[in-house]
C-alpha cells in the first residue's frame, strides 16, 4: 500500500460547517484516510456533489471539487471520468439528491458503468431544508411534510442499483469506520459505478433513525459483515450463520440440529448473477441481520474507457486526424 | 437534347420537391441541390417536413417538401417556386401556395386516382381548378406505370420498385434544368453502396427518368441556370447548418489543441449536431448520449471542469431544461457552448418548423442575475464560423456561450470552401501558470478583462473547489457577505461587457443616405437583405445592419441605431430584439415587423413592410 500521502494532505482548509454529532462529520474524516491509503494524489482526485448536507463535501476536501446543482452530481461527474478516465473521481450524494431528483442520473450512471466512486449517505430524510421525508422514509414516517406519516413505500437503494443493472453495491455505516473505510476503498479499487451507502444519523431531524443496528450492545447480533469468499457468520458470538433454504435465505444457529460452518453459505460477490446479492441486500427484517460489506462486485466493461477505446479504435483505422483533411476525403468539388 | 425543346436561360430558379414523407423527397432535393453546387451554382435549400415520421400515405399531414433556390447571387430559398414537382395531390395541394403564374409543375398522373383526391380531401374532380392553379404549366407523368415498367426485368417486388419513384422525378428535373447525371450516380453509389439491388434500381429508373423527359418532347422549355462568377477559388462542399456548427466546434477544439466533448439529446431538429459529432471520433471527439437535457449540459459542464472544449447541443423546450445548469456554468465561471438550433414553440410546438422565439429565454431564462454570452448565425455556412467563435469566447473569458441558429438554417444547405485553419483567429485558454501557485485561488482574476484563471485537475498545486454557492471575490470561500454578493454580480456583468471589445463592430449595408435602417438577427439575414435590395433597386432609400452578436451588443449599437429616424427590426417573433433593443438603448425609434407562421420569411412581404414605414 502507498503510504506516501496522510489524511491530512486530503483536508481543506475551510471550516467543517455541519451539525456537531452528524454523521457526516465521521465519513468525510473516513474518506481522507481512505484516499490516503488509496494514494493516488490529491490533484488527481476529483470530489464531486450535488446540493443537501452531504454534498458539502468537496469543499471540505483539498483535492479538485465541484459542489455542483441539486441531483445532477452524477451527470457532472459522468462528464468529468469520461472526459478524463485518469482522475480518481468520487461523488457524494444523499437519499434527497440521489435518489429523488437525481433518480435518472443516478440509474443510468449506475447502467452506464461509469468508473465513479458513490458515496451515497442515506439518512432517510431531508435535513438542508430542515426535515421533510425522503424517498428512503419507511413508510408511515412522520415528518414536517408528513404530520400524519408518509403514504408512500420507498426506495432499497440496493434493490434499485442492482435493479439498474448495477455492478458494485457496498453498505457500511456511519459510525462503524474500519468497514466504512475497508468499503470506500473496495469502491476505489473497483472498475465500475461503485455505490456504497453508508447508512447516516442526522441528529437534527431523524436522530436515531439507524439505531436498530447502529447500537453497539446489539450490532452484532442484527448485521452481518459480508466478504468475499468467507461462510456468512454473524452475531455477538459468532454463532449465527445464513444458509440456503430452496429460494430463500436462512439465519441458523452453528450447532443447532448438526448445522456446522461448512452448511453456511459463502458469499460469492463477484457473479454476474444478482439474484443472491438481492437477498443478501434487502436482509435486516425480523431476525434477518442487515448485510454491511461488498454485497456485490462483478467486473464488466466500464463506460470511460470503452468511450476512450473506440475513439483510439477509430483513429487508428482512419488516416485523417484533421478537419481539413477528413473534410477532403469526403463528397467536395473545386472552384478553380 | 430534343431539338423542339427550347432553353430558358436564367440567373435564378427556385424548386420544390414534394410528396409523401416516406417517398425520398429530402434525399433527391439533397442530390440535386449537390448537382447544382458542383455544377458552380450557388444554392440555398429548405427541407420542410412533418413533425410525424410516417403519417398516413396520400394525407395531407403527411407531405414532405425540400426547396431549393439555384442561380447566382442566391440568399435565400425563394417565396415562391419555378417548378414545383408533386408526387400525388396532397403534396399539390399543400404546396399550390408556393406557385406563382408560370410554375412548371411536374405531377404523377398515377397517383390522382379518386381514392388519391379523397385522401387530400378535394371536393371536385378537377383538382388543379379546385386550388385555384389555373394559370399554371401543368406537365403529368405517369411516374408508378414507368417506374414499374423500367424494373420490370430486376424481379423486384411491387413495394420495391416504387420505393425508386423519387429517382424517376430527380431523372426529370435533371432533364429539366440540363444537368449531367454521372456526378447523381456517384452521389447514389455512396449512398447505396452496400444494396448493391436497390443502388442498381434507382440508376436504372433515374436514367430513364431523364431519358424520359428527353423523349417526350414536353412543350416546357428547359433551363440554364447561370453560375455564380464571384466564387472564391478553393475546394467545396455543401454543408447544412447543424453540420456546419459540429465542424465549427472541432476547427476550435483544433485550433486550442483540446478534445471536444459533447453531451446532448435527441431532439428535433438539433439532433443533427449529435449524429455529426459522433461520427468525428477520428478527431477525437467524445459524445455522449446522455439520459435527459440536462444531463446533456451537465456531462458537458463536467467535461469543461475536467479541461476539454464542452458543448450541448438542444433546440428550446431543452434549454429550458438547461437553464438550471447553464446558471452554474455562470456562477462557477466555466467554458461552455450551448447551441440552441430554434424551433416553433411553446411547449412542443412545431418541431420540425422555424422561429426565433428562444431570444428571450437564452438572454434571461435564468434565476439571479446570471449573464451568459448570447449570439446568432445568419446561414448554414456562418454557423461555422459561429460556432468557432462561441468556443472561442467561452474557452477565453471562461463563461457559457448560448448560439441560436434556428430550423430554418439548421437544415437549410449551401455549398462551403473548406477553410484554412490558419484562416481562423488563435484560442488562448486562459491557464494557470506555475508562479500562479503561491496563494492561488479559483476565483482569482485577470483585472483587465474580469476572467478567472483556469486550472483543471491534474495540474499539480492548483487543486480547489467550485459551486453554486456564491464566493468571496478576494478568498474564494462561500460569502453570504452583502456587499460582496453586490460586487460578484457586478464582476460576473462586467466581464460579459468587456466581451464586446472583441467581437466586430455592427456593420451597415444599403443606401447611405438612408433615414431608415432595417434590422434583423440569426438566420432571417438573407430574406431581409434581399427585400432591402429589392426595396432601395426600386428607388428609396433603406439601410439594413444584422445582429451576430446580441449580448453583448457590438460597441457601435448604439451610435448605429441613433442615426436613424427610425428603425424597423424585422423578426419571426413577437418583437423579441425589438424589446431588448428598446431597454438597452432607449430614444431609438424601434418599429416592428413580425410573422408567426413558424416559416421563413417571404422577402415580398418585407418589402412591403418596408415601403409601408417609409411611406409613413
Amino acid at each position: 500500500m502507498d503510504t506516501k500521502y496522510t489524511a491530512k494532505d486530503f483536508k481543506s482548509d475551510q471550516y467543517v460547517r455541519w451539525c456537531p454529532g452528524c454523521g457526516d462529520h465521521a465519513v468525510v474524516n473516513t474518506l481522507q484516510k481512505a484516499m490516503a491509503e488509496l494514494g493516488k494524489a490529491p490533484h488527481e482526485s476529483v470530489v464531486i456533489s450535488g446540493i443537501g448536507c452531504s454534498s458539502r463535501l468537496p469543499y471540505y476536501m483539498n483535492t479538485y471539487g465541484f459542489h455542483t446543482i441539486h441531483g445532477r452530481g452524477l451527470a457532472i461527474a459522468t462528464g468529468v471520468k469520461t472526459a478524463n478516465p485518469e482522475l480518481a473521481v468520487w461523488c457524494i450524494t444523499g437519499d434527497g439528491d440521489c435518489l429523488a431528483i437525481g433518480g435518472n442520473h443516478f440509474i443510468h450512471a449506475v447502467r452506464r458503468n461509469v468508473n465513479l466512486n458513490i458515496l451515497l449517505l442515506n439518512n432517510q430524510i431531508y435535513g438542508l431544508t430542515k426535515g421533510q421525508y425522503s424517498p428512503t422514509s419507511e413508510k408511515g414516517a412522520v415528518t414536517k411534510s408528513s404530520p400524519f406519516g408518509t403514504v408512500e413505500e420507498p426506495f432499497i437503494p440496493a434493490e434499485l442499483t442492482m435493479g439498474a443493472r448495477g455492478t458494485f453495491f457496498a453498505r457500511a455505516l456511519d459510525v462503524d469506520l474500519p468497514t466504512s473505510k475497508d468499503m470506500m476503498i473496495a469502491a476505489a479499487n473497483f472498475k465500475g459505478a461503485a455505490v456504497v451507502e453508508i447508512l447516516q444519523n442526522c441528529v437534527i431531524f431523524n436522530d436515531g433513525i439507524h439505531k436498530w443496528v447502529s447500537d453497539k450492545t446489539f450490532r452484532a447480533e442484527k448485521s452481518i459483515i459480508l466478504e468475499h469468499g468467507k461462510p456468512m457468520i454473524f452475531g455477538a458470538n459468532k454463532d449465527k450463520g445464513i444458509v440456503l433454504d430452496g429460494f430463500n435465505l436462512k439465519v441458523v444457529k452453528i450447532g443447532e440440529n448438526g448445522i456446522t460452518e461448512k452448511d453456511l453459505l459463502v458469499h460469492d460477490a463477484k457473479c454476474e448473477d444478482n439474484a443472491l446479492h438481492m437477498k443478501l441486500a434487502m436482509m435486516g427484517k425480523d431476525e434477518f441481520p442487515i448485510a454491511f460489506g461488498v454485497i456485490r462486485a462483478y467486473d464488466a466493461p466500464v463506460y470511460d474507457e470503452e468511450v476512450e477505446a473506440q475513439v483510439k479504435d477509430v483513429q487508428a483505422k482512419k488516416k485523417e486526424h484533421t478537419l481539413r483533411d477528413l473534410l477532403l476525403s469526403g463528397e467536395t468539388w473545386e472552384v478553380k | 437534347m430534343s431539338e423542339k425543346t427550347s432553353i430558358i436561360e436564367k440567373d435564378k430558379v427556385v424548386i420544390r420537391f414534394s410528396g409523401d414523407s416516406g417517398d425520398g423527397m429530402q434525399l433527391v432535393g439533397t442530390i440535386f441541390s449537390n448537382l447544382s453546387a458542383i455544377f458552380g451554382n450557388e444554392i440555398s435549400t429548405f427541407p420542410d417536413y412533418p413533425a410525424e415520421i410516417r403519417a398516413p400515405q396520400g394525407t395531407l399531414g403527411g407531405v414532405s417538401g425540400f426547396q431549393v433556390h439555384i442561380g447566382k447571387g442566391i440568399y435565400t430559398p425563394g417565396d415562391t417556386c419555378d417548378v414545383l414537382i408533386a408526387m400525388n395531390p396532397a403534396a399539390l395541394k399543400t404546396n399550390a401556395k408556393y406557385c406563382k403564374p408560370g410554375t412548371v409543375i411536374i405531377f404523377d398522373e398515377d397517383s390522382f386516382t379518386q381514392s388519391d383526391l379523397d385522401k387530400a380531401d378535394y371536393k371536385t374532380a378537377n383538382p388543379f381548378e379546385e386550388i385555384g392553379l389555373t394559370n399554371v404549366q401543368l406537365v403529368g407523368v405517369p411516374v408508378e406505370t414507368m417506374v414499374k415498367s423500367s424494373l420490370a426485368d430486376m424481379g423486384l417486388d411491387n413495394k420495391s420498385m416504387l420505393r425508386s419513384k423519387n429517382m424517376f422525378a430527380l431523372g426529370l428535373v435533371c432533364w429539366l434544368f440540363n444537368r449531367d447525371l454521372e456526378p447523381a450516380i456517384e452521389m447514389l453509389r455512396n449512398k447505396f453502396g452496400k444494396k448493391p439491388s436497390v443502388l442498381e434500381a434507382n440508376i436504372k429508373v433515374l436514367t430513364d427518368g431523364y431519358n424520359y423527359g428527353n423523349n417526350i418532347h414536353a412543350s416546357v422549355s428547359t433551363y440554364r441556370i447561370e453560375s455564380g462568377d464571384a466564387k472564391q477559388k478553393g475546394i467545396y462542399m455543401d454543408v447544412n447548418g447543424n453540420k456546419a456548427v459540429s465542424l465549427g466546434l472541432v476547427a476550435a477544439a483544433e485550433k486550442a489543441g483540446l478534445n471536444l466533448f459533447l453531451g446532448s439529446y435527441p431532439i428535433t431538429p438539433a439532433t443533427d449536431i449529435l449524429h455529426e459529432l459522433s461520427k468525428l471520433k477520428a478527431l477525437g471527439v467524445k459524445t455522449v448520449q446522455a439520459e435527459d437535457e440536462i444531463a446533456g449540459i451537465c456531462t458537458a459542464i463536467g467535461a469543461s471542469f475536467a479541461g476539454d472544449l464542452a458543448a450541448t447541443s438542444t433546440s428550446g423546450p431543452g434549454l429550458a431544461l438547461k437553464s438550471e445548469a447553464i446558471g452554474l456554468a455562470v456562477m462557477a465561471e466555466i467554458p461552455l457552448v450551448i447551441i440552441d438550433v430554434q424551433r416553433g414553440g411553446p411547449s412542443t410546438g412545431l418541431p420540425t418548423k422555424t422561429e426565433q422565439t428562444d431570444l428571450l429565454q437564452a438572454l434571461y431564462g435564468r434565476n439571479g442575475e446570471s449573464p451568459a454570452v448570447v449570439m446568432s448565425a445568419t446561414t448554414p455556412t456562418d454557423c461555422f464560423d459561429m460556432a468557432f467563435m462561441a468556443s472561442k469566447i467561452a474557452l477565453e473569458h471562461m463563461t457559457p456561450v448560448i448560439l441560436l441558429t434556428d430550423a430554418f438554417i439548421g437544415n437549410g444547405s449551401s455549398a462551403w470552401r473548406i477553410p484554412e485553419l490558419s484562416e481562423y483567429p488563435e484560442i488562448k485558454v486562459p491557464y494557470v501558470t506555475d508562479d500562479m501557485k503561491e496563494g492561488w485561488k479559483p476565483y482569482k482574476r485577470n483585472m483587465d478583462n474580469m476572467v478567472r484563471y483556469k486550472a483543471i485537475p491534474g495540474m499539480e498545486g492548483f487543486a480547489h473547489r467550485l459551486g453554486g454557492l456564491e464566493k468571496d471575490f478576494d478568498s474564494s470561500a462561500i460569502s453570504t457577505h452583502p456587499g460582496n454578493h453586490e460586487k460578484m454580480t457586478d464582476t460576473r456583468q462586467t466581464k460579459i461587457d468587456k466581451i464586446a471589445y472583441q467581437i466586430p463592430l455592427l456593420e451597415v449595408t444599403g443606401s447611405p443616405e438612408a433615414k431608415t435602417l432595417v434590422v434583423g438577427w440569426g438566420g432571417t439575414k438573407g430574406h431581409i437583405y434581399s427585400a432591402v435590395e429589392e426595396v432601395n433597386a426600386s428607388g428609396k432609400k433603406v439601410a439594413f445592419a444584422h445582429f451576430n452578436y446580441i449580448n453583448p451588443l457590438p460597441l457601435n449599437t448604439e451610435e448605429v441605431l441613433k442615426a436613424y429616424d427610425k428603425v424597423l427590426v424585422c423578426e419571426i417573433n413577437n418583437g423579441q430584439l425589438a424589446a431588448y433593443l428598446r431597454g438597452k438603448i432607449p430614444g431609438v425609434n424601434i418599429l416592428q415587423f413580425n410573422r408567426m407562421e413558424a416559416q421563413p420569411f417571404r422577402v415580398k412581404d418585407i418589402v412591403e413592410a418596408i415601403n409601408k414605414i417609409t411611406e409613413e
